[in-house]
């Protein structure tokens, strides 16, 4: 079904055929971009993209996607100085955003905003973040990165760390159980993955949803590891955060337990969690996954301004 | 002795029955029902139920339950029934149906939800027993007791 002129706000609004179709024009974009040769099918179009809270990746690689295409970009890294700091409503904000551009990318500290923008607006809507809801184009990318480096999703993918609390790992597991990949989810007690949403993969795509608590023993058998970060702010005890955060850590000694094969990820940034010497070892593919932000981000805008299968 | 409690019956108006049990007092408290006007109304809890052990039920008269509150109420207590009373008779009985949506009844408990700053209400409903529904914005879900508990009353 084609994304013409549709929105991108949460992944339970895509379906397989359509998320397939967006990463299969992210790898003909990859393919242009390496040979840089990029298609210039946005030429004459305008992006605008509304950062309402600071993002480096996301806006960056937004930004550059659209410039590839040949595309123009207009917009604020921060509300500062808009209208919006009047007291301006979002809808407000968004409407009048409409009358100068094609598509609106944006990031907003409150949940469900992109969606009240998407409705407000006709033009199409990419959720670039919203609170701790989704980011749906970080899952794409995620997903692209994966079926990039292992060709397939017929894996076992493990998502290691503050489950509890980490955007990322919530979206990536509703979307790897849509492609039927095995889920692995290992995080320290008290920050596990909500039962609600492995429920909700579970019985919307029958994923099999193995839990686990130590990573040293639960690594040893996965095509890809997902890292975030144990989030300090939430442990009240400085002993146990640094005992766990000892235990999560992905070393070049982890990197021995691990399938020769395997990929590390990290939707970045990191604090520690991955130490930097493991940098320049084959596993480490999350500079490439920070890379696949705009291959991926330039499919997306193309196939909402300008259409194409999905 | 006789055990069980007798009630006047309705000349006109609704009675709500099979409400889970517990859940009567919240029932009356959404759907607003004050009896201001010196109309009889019943809140009864926790009473015997062949079906379920134990139930709630509502009489209220001199009142017709709207299609909005009906949702409201099997939003609440999706297996109730509603008779309607007229002239001390059942004119009609009705099970009631959950919506697969709900607009203007829920109101999204979340304070980082964006309906806190542009006011609006609307919920998809994801299960019907228990009830489960998701705010179509922050898409965060509520189940059980806690759609009761934030259904706009009035």
């Amino acid at each position: 079904m084609s994304l013409l002129d549709k929105d991108i706000i949460s992944m339970r609004d895509l379906s397989k055929t359509q998320v397939t179709g967006i990463l299969e024009r992210a790898r003909v974009m990859d393919e242009r971009l390496k040979a840089r040769d990029p298609p210039r099918s946005l030429a004459g179009r305008m992006i605008a993209s509304l950062f309402f809270e600071p993002s480096t990746r996301t806006r960056l690689s937004f930004e550059t996607a659209a410039k590839c295409l040949g595309g123009m970009v207009t917009g604020f890294s921060s509300p500062k100085g808009t209208s919006v700091e009047k007291g301006e409503t979002l809808s407000d904000t968004i409407r009048t955003v409409e009358q100068y551009a094609d598509a609106i990318v944006m990031r907003h500290p409150y949940e469900g905003a992109a969606r009240l923008a998407s409705e407000a607006v006709s033009i199409p809507v990419v959720n670039g973040g919203d609170g701790s809801n989704q980011h749906p184009t970080q899952t794409l990318l995620d997903l692209y990165t994966i079926w990039k480096h292992k060709g397939t999703f017929d894996l076992k993918v493990a998502l290691v760390g503050d489950l509890k609390h980490a955007r990322t790992t919530r979206s990536l597991a509703y979307a790897l159980g849509m492609f039927g990949a095995d889920v692995a989810l290992v995080a320290p007690k008290g920050l596990e993955m909500s039962t609600e949403v492995v429920d909700e993969v579970r019985q919307q795509w029958g994923t099999n949803i193995t839990e686990a608590h130590d990573p040293a023993t639960s690594l040893g058998d996965v095509d890809a590891a997902y890292v975030v970060r144990i989030q300090k702010e939430r442990f009240a005890d400085p002993l146990e955060l640094e005992r766990l955060q000892r235990s999560y850590r992905i070393t070049k000694d982890t990197l021995a337990s691990l399938k020769s094969d395997a990929i590390i990820m990290h939707p970045l940034p990191r604090v520690d969690e991955v130490e930097t010497s493991v940098d320049h070892s084959d596993h480490a593919v999350y500079f490439d996954q920070a890379y696949n932000g705009v291959p991926v981000r330039m499919a997306v805008l193309e196939m909402l301004i300008n259409g194409g299968d999905a | 002795m006789d055990t069980d409690m007798k009630v006047q019956k309705l000349a006109n108006g609704y009675v709500i029955d099979h409400v889970p049990a517990g859940n009567g007092l919240v029932l009356a408290k959404v759907l607003d029902l004050t009896a201001a006007n010196g109309e009889t109304l019943l809140v009864g809890t926790n009473l015997a139920s062949g079906k379920h052990g134990r139930k709630d039920i509502i009489k209220m008269e001199d009142r017709i339950l709207t299609q909005e509150e009906e949702s409201k109420v099997a939003l609440v207590a999706p297996n109730a029934t509603v008779s309607i009373i007229r002239n001390y008779k059942v004119a009609e009985k009705r099970t009631l149906s959950v919506p697969g949506a709900v607009e203007d009844l829920i109101r999204c408990p979340n304070p980082r939800c964006i309906t806190r700053l542009e006011p609006r209400q609307s919920f998809t409903v994801e299960g019907t027993d228990p009830v489960l529904v998701r705010c179509r914005y922050c898409e965060r879900t509520l189940q059980g007791n806690e759609v009761g508990e934030n259904i706009v009353t009035g």
